[in-house]
């Protein structure tokens, strides 16, 4: 554990979940993406930014005591594609997920048509099919307006 | 004819197989004496269709009207949202819900895209998008197709040419795609600033389709089969003077047809502005008054298919 504490300078935690290779200036994003805003967690969840790594500058979300769901984590794919999820327990991974695009999207990102029928005040959630993977591009449901990159991390709800 | 038609909605023409397009093709040409008054068919006599236009399109409108009547049935509906509850602030997933319960089939237009898949959602009867935004407009594209296939016999291979604003034309961007599925020979005719944008040529070259892109019509006038104008939106452009430049050549005259395959075609959506003179209605390839008719039978077939199914 030493020869890990040194080489990404940032304390290990004992059990819980470490989403490693996030997209240099995206944390905050990814806590919105996996709802730490909106769940009454009692977790301790912190975040490093522009650590270095062997890729170049990254960021590292860790939430302790609690093991979160690959699935749901691999919506952070959208704006990270190259997202690691380890699970830890002891302070050893015990799992460790690179996160997968999803075939849909729904709701977390909005709509970059301003015209589109998801963004007036309907009761509906904005929904994407994943048509392309390098860019991550998505297509709208409704007004089948394409958005991709930067597009998408700049309108996650 | 056993009908392998199994949708419950027209949204989007690429919700649609080409063997599906076939079979809406065929029914329409089954229409066409009915739609002129010859032949009299009241298959939907008792149905009533709703139609909601959230903004005016007054020969939509229309044609979906008349389709309706000439099969009998009757329409119900408003031609802006200034007489609808919308203006009170009702969502449009109310409204379809609500409407869906007085009616046996619906017809919308709707200033916002995507409004069309959100009726779908919403309404337990058919919806026909009839326009959503800078969206779909699907009865268009396949109106289109008809007025191709009665004039050619054929749609597939054909050397069709697309000039004005083809990157924001939404008629443009449908009508490409289904052209597509029939394996057309397409060239984009229109100044740099208003080509076909790029997502549009991905998905051709996907399709391996030949196509090309050229400024002046001139210069591909004489290899066309169909020359299909869309107008040229003086509001695309930052002056007044490259305005008139365009427009000036995106303009087909009489003078211009001397040297043209003899069987060509003209099409246009209509209302045209300045793109065809007056002068091309008495030549053979004026086609869009014949287009613009199509709009009827290609709109009984869908009443027809989507209300009752169809069976001959």
């Amino acid at each position: 554990m030493n020869k890990k504490k040194k080489k990404i300078k940032i304390t290990p935690i004992e059990s819980g979940t470490v989403i490693d290779h996030v997209k240099s200036g995206h944390a905050m994003k990814v806590l919105k993406i996996i709802g730490v805003m909106d769940k009454q967690m009692n977790s301790i969840v912190s975040i490093a930014m522009n650590v270095n790594s062997s890729y170049g500058k990254k960021d590292i979300v860790k939430v302790e005591n609690m093991e979160l769901e690959s699935d749901e984590l691999d919506k952070i794919s959208l704006i990270s594609p190259r997202a690691t999820v380890n699970i830890i327990r002891d302070f050893e991974v015990i799992k460790k997920h690179q996160v997968k695009l999803p075939e849909k999207v729904k709701g977390i990102v909005k709509c970059i048509n301003n015209t589109c029928i998801t963004n007036q005040n309907e009761p509906i959630e904005s929904e994407f099919d994943v048509v392309g993977e390098d860019p991550v591009t998505l297509k709208c449901v409704y007004c089948e307006r394409e958005m991709k990159g930067e597009e998408i991390s700049e309108n996650v709800i | 004819m056993v009908s392998k038609f199994d949708k419950k909605h027209v949204v989007s023409i690429k919700d649609f197989t080409r063997e599906e397009i076939n079979e809406i093709l065929d029914i329409a040409k089954d229409m066409k004496e009915i739609a002129i008054g010859n032949k009299i068919d009241n298959s939907l006599n008792g149905k009533i269709l709703g139609t909601l236009f959230f903004e005016p399109s007054t020969r939509t409108r229309l044609s979906f009207e008349s389709a309706m009547k000439r099969l009998g049935g009757t329409c119900i509906g408003f031609a802006r949202p200034g007489t609808s509850s919308v203006k009170k602030g009702e969502t449009l997933a109310d409204t379809i819900q609500v409407i869906a319960s007085y009616v046996d089939i619906i017809v919308l237009r709707h200033p916002q895209e995507g409004a069309a898949r959100l009726a779908a959602k919403f309404s337990e009867k058919p919806i026909l998008n009839a326009g959503d935004g800078a969206g779909q407009h699907p009865t268009q594209t396949l109106l289109d197709l008809f007025t191709i296939k009665e004039e050619k016999g054929e749609i597939k291979n054909k050397k069709i040419g697309i000039a004005g604003d083809l990157k924001y034309g939404r008629t443009v961007h449908s009508l490409t795609h289904a052209l597509s599925m029939y394996e057309c020979d397409l060239t984009f005719i229109a100044p740099n600033a208003l080509q076909i944008p790029d997502e549009i040529i991905k998905d051709i070259d996907r399709l391996g389709i030949n196509y090309k892109k050229v400024e002046n019509i001139k210069d591909v006038l004489s290899e066309l089969d169909v020359l299909y104008m869309t107008r040229i939106q003086r509001e695309r452009f930052p002056s007044e003077d490259e305005y008139l430049e365009v427009a000036e050549t995106y303009n087909v005259k009489k003078n211009m047809l001397d040297n043209v395959n003899e069987n060509l075609i003209i099409m246009h959506p209509l209302p045209r502005v300045d793109e065809i003179s007056a002068d091309v209605d008495e030549t053979k390839h004026a086609r869009y008054f014949q287009q613009a008719a199509n709009g009827v039978p290609i709109r009984m077939a869908l009443l027809k298919l989507l209300t009752e199914g169809y069976d001959e």
